[in-house]
């Protein structure tokens, strides 16, 4: 029944057999289902999302998805329903320099001058946001930072002290959701929250991650707890061979297009299928970094292999992972065909005005910018490196690298590309034209001050790795702002317009 | 009652008050120096929330806001309400948090005519914000309540919410995030003149200037962590965690 949905999409398969009284459409008209803004829809606002009744007998156990097993373990309780409101154990809280002095600022507040933190242990702090300034108040909060990490004894605290040279500093690492995962702080099962909105990255590690605002913070430096609603789960089966000009960038803008930027709003993003389970981590992490876009709680991608090889090699920690049970219940499924879907893009402004990256041809843009924790990690240099290789030419706009942590500025020095007989990433991105790779932190992802390299300072056009489009976002409220993947920016570079990698890669 | 003395300050950074900074702002509401001509005015209750919140707000109580509306449209992000640039300012400070009200709404494009808080001004001259779909979308930054808050908005009322910002709304007790029922940014102009009354079941927003009026849906759960003025003192009260160390 499920198979005989017609959606605008061809590739989309929706199956709503599960959904029950949230104000979804059993049957949605193709017209419904808008690749754009979501005015027409309604949307309903619920802080609590309803329950739904399943018509149990007493004693039958109703299974539970991923999400809710996590939550419940962190709780202490056998059982969780969406809907439940419940005191979580964190594993882990991560902050940086644009909200930690907030929350710590509350901590002291509301706990006292002299309160010490639930689990020094358990903090990670990571510089990341405005770093390489001149802003005063921005090298400020570092200052504040450290002050903090000194008195409470914070055993993770990646500081920078030279803002000259980031290489001087044997501790800092730079974007702290790259940086959480390349240091071992990302394990299957566990509640790991951050100050920031793309915390929910760490959910490619089949754990529970979201973002909390200050309070929320300060609240859990103190009792190492949160209060949480269980979010009911949205399914998303990806299953095909992944093209080789398709990157995980392309399947989640995907996502965010078919179902809008409220389209996943209070609930869990969890991604299955043959092609997840062919995703490298860091393909994993692009896909669960723009879950918030979707408005989602979190995302969550079960762990295997691939997951438990790249924890072990980082962490001693012991982990436990969980799993969807088979009867548990999903407010929504949708399928995906990977093998026939094609690169896209985001048009401004906004990260649900999807289109393909090919019927953007015709426009011009002013400048590419690669970085940030959704497309400025090793692997999205490797791939935009390989795309200029095969290319062989220049790029013809100012094309911005940014690696997302020293890590990740090192590989792209050090790594050879495959195929590229030997050439390291700089290598190419020198012959090709490009920027100089930059010091690694977030840069120009969200503005910043005005001194930040790279930052859109004019009302001009711009391709990014990054997740979100917004007027403003990356400085100039007058900016256009495409989001796409490394492939599509790298080809966009060589062009001077919006590209399709195709052109280049096959 | 959270003591209100400051605490010592340690010379390397900011001090923070003991207690959440109070909502009892220096300015007039809107609604004293504002001479409409079709209606007539309510009186401010003195135990509205966010003037007083060490009082426990009682259940039956009417809590009102009023005065002029300022209107936005759909998926007004954490950029647009508090572009980037401005994170450097630190909420829990006092001097910064009157900063970043200065702010609110600036990362708004030009098409917004009227400034949602005129240059040069520390504060808004509009309590209530009607907005649209998803509804503080974007960033996990407290910023973006915050500053709302300290630029003197009491409410906003939008058709829905992203989770995120609801959240941050309830845990700072800054603004009352509200629901309507219906799509009200297309219906009221911003310097419309409203109420909102929030009372058990019954919540409604009143715009003066149209004469409608429109029905809110319950604020729910979040209520009684508003009404205790927000999160920590929501725990306090439920036993969860101790008062203030000495």
């Amino acid at each position: 029944m499920a198979s005989a949905v017609i959606s605008s999409s061809p590739f989309v398969c929706k199956s709503s057999t599960k959904v029950k009284g949230l104000g979804f459409s059993s049957f949605p008209k193709p017209s419904q289902i808008s690749v754009h803004r979501c005015q027409k829809k309604s949307i309903v606002s619920v802080m609590a999302p309803q329950r739904s009744s399943p018509a149990t007998s007493g004693s039958v156990k109703t299974g539970m998805t991923m999400t809710e097993k996590i939550l419940a373990k962190a709780a202490e309780k056998s059982q969780v329903v969406p809907g439940d409101n419940i005191w979580v154990n964190v594993d882990v809280l991560m902050t940086h320099d644009v909200c930690g002095p907030g929350a710590f600022g509350i901590f002291k507040r509301e706990f006292g001058d002299n309160a010490k933190v639930w689990d020094p242990e358990k903090i990670v702090v990571i510089p990341d946001h405005y770093i390489f300034t001149t802003d005063k108040r921005a090298n400020r909060n570092v200052d504040i930072m450290r002050e903090h990490c000194r008195e409470q004894n914070i055993k993770y605290f990646y500081d920078i002290t030279d803002l000259g040279d980031f290489r001087a500093n044997p501790d800092y690492k730079g974007v702290c959701h790259v940086a959480l995962a390349q240091e071992g702080h990302c394990r299957p099962g566990e509640v790991l929250l951050g100050t920031d909105s793309h915390t929910c990255t760490a959910g490619a590690f089949g754990q529970f991650a979201t973002g909390i605002g200050n309070t929320d913070a300060g609240f859990v430096l103190g009792t190492g707890k949160i209060l949480l609603k269980v979010p009911p789960t949205m399914r998303f089966i990806l299953d095909g061979e992944m093209p080789s000009y398709l990157q995980a960038k392309d399947l989640i803008l995907q996502i965010i297009g078919e179902i809008s930027v409220a389209g996943a709003t209070y609930k869990t993003m969890e991604f299955s299928g043959t092609t997840i389970e062919s995703l490298s981590m860091e393909e994993r992490m692009t896909l669960c970094n723009m879950v918030v876009e979707a408005g989602g709680k979190n995302g969550v991608i079960p762990p295997d292999a691939t997951t438990f090889n790249y924890v072990e090699n980082r962490t001693s920690v012991p982990f436990e992972p969980v799993y969807s049970d088979g009867n548990a219940s999903f407010v929504a499924d949708y399928r995906f065909d990977v093998s026939k879907l094609e690169p896209v893009v985001a048009k401004p402004h906004s990260p649900d005005n999807r289109a393909l990256a090919r019927e953007c041809k015709d426009v011009k843009i002013d400048r590419v910018y690669i970085g940030s924790c959704t497309g400025g990690k090793t692997e999205d240099f490797m791939a935009a490196a390989k795309l200029l290789h095969a290319a062989g030419k220049q790029v013809k706009v100012p094309t911005f690298l940014v690696p997302a942590t020293k890590k990740v500025w090192m590989d792209v020095y050090a790594l050879p590309v495959p195929g590229a007989g030997g050439k390291t990433c700089a290598q190419i991105f020198e012959e090709a034209g490009c920027d100089t790779p930059t010091s690694p932190s977030c840069g120009a992802c969200l503005g910043g001050p005005a001194d930040t390299y790279a930052r859109l300072n004019e009302p001009q056009v711009c391709v990014s790795t990054t997740n979100r489009n917004f007027p403003g976002r990356m400085g100039n409220k007058e900016g256009q702002i495409y989001l796409a993947s490394p492939y599509t920016a790298a080809a966009s570079a060589l062009t001077g317009h919006v590209t399709d990698p195709r052109e280049f890669l096959q | 009652m959270a003591a209100t003395s400051l605490r010592s300050v340690n010379p390397k950074f900011t001090q923070t008050l003991a207690s959440p900074p109070t909502k009892s702002p220096p300015f007039q509401s809107p609604f004293l120096r504002f001479n409409p001509t079709t209606f007539t005015p309510k009186p401010l209750t003195t135990r509205s929330t966010f003037v007083t919140r060490s009082s426990a707000a009682e259940p039956q109580e009417r809590k009102t806001f009023h005065g002029l509306c300022y209107v936005v449209g759909d998926n007004i992000d954490t950029d647009q309400i508090i572009p980037a640039e401005f994170l450097t300012l630190v909420p829990s400070n006092p001097d910064e948090y009157q900063k970043l009200g200065s702010y609110a709404l600036v990362g708004l494009p030009a098409s917004y005519k009227e400034r949602f808080v005129e240059p040069g001004e520390m504060k808004t001259k509009y309590s209530i914000i009607i907005g649209g779909e998803n509804f503080g979308c974007g960033s996990s930054r407290e910023h973006a309540p915050v500053c709302l808050g300290a630029a003197g908005a009491k409410a906003v009322v939008a058709q829905s919410y992203a989770r995120i910002f609801f959240r941050n709304s309830v845990a700072t007790g800054e603004i009352y995030p509200l629901d309507s029922e219906v799509r009200v940014c297309e219906e009221c102009k911003t310097g419309d003149v409203a109420t909102v009354e929030l009372r058990e079941g019954d919540s409604v927003l009143i715009n003066h200037t149209t004469g409608k009026e429109y029905k809110l849906k319950a604020i729910g759960d979040a209520g009684p962590v508003i009404d205790a003025g927000g999160i920590f003192a929501y725990a306090r009260k439920a036993g969860m965690i101790p008062s203030v160390a000495a």
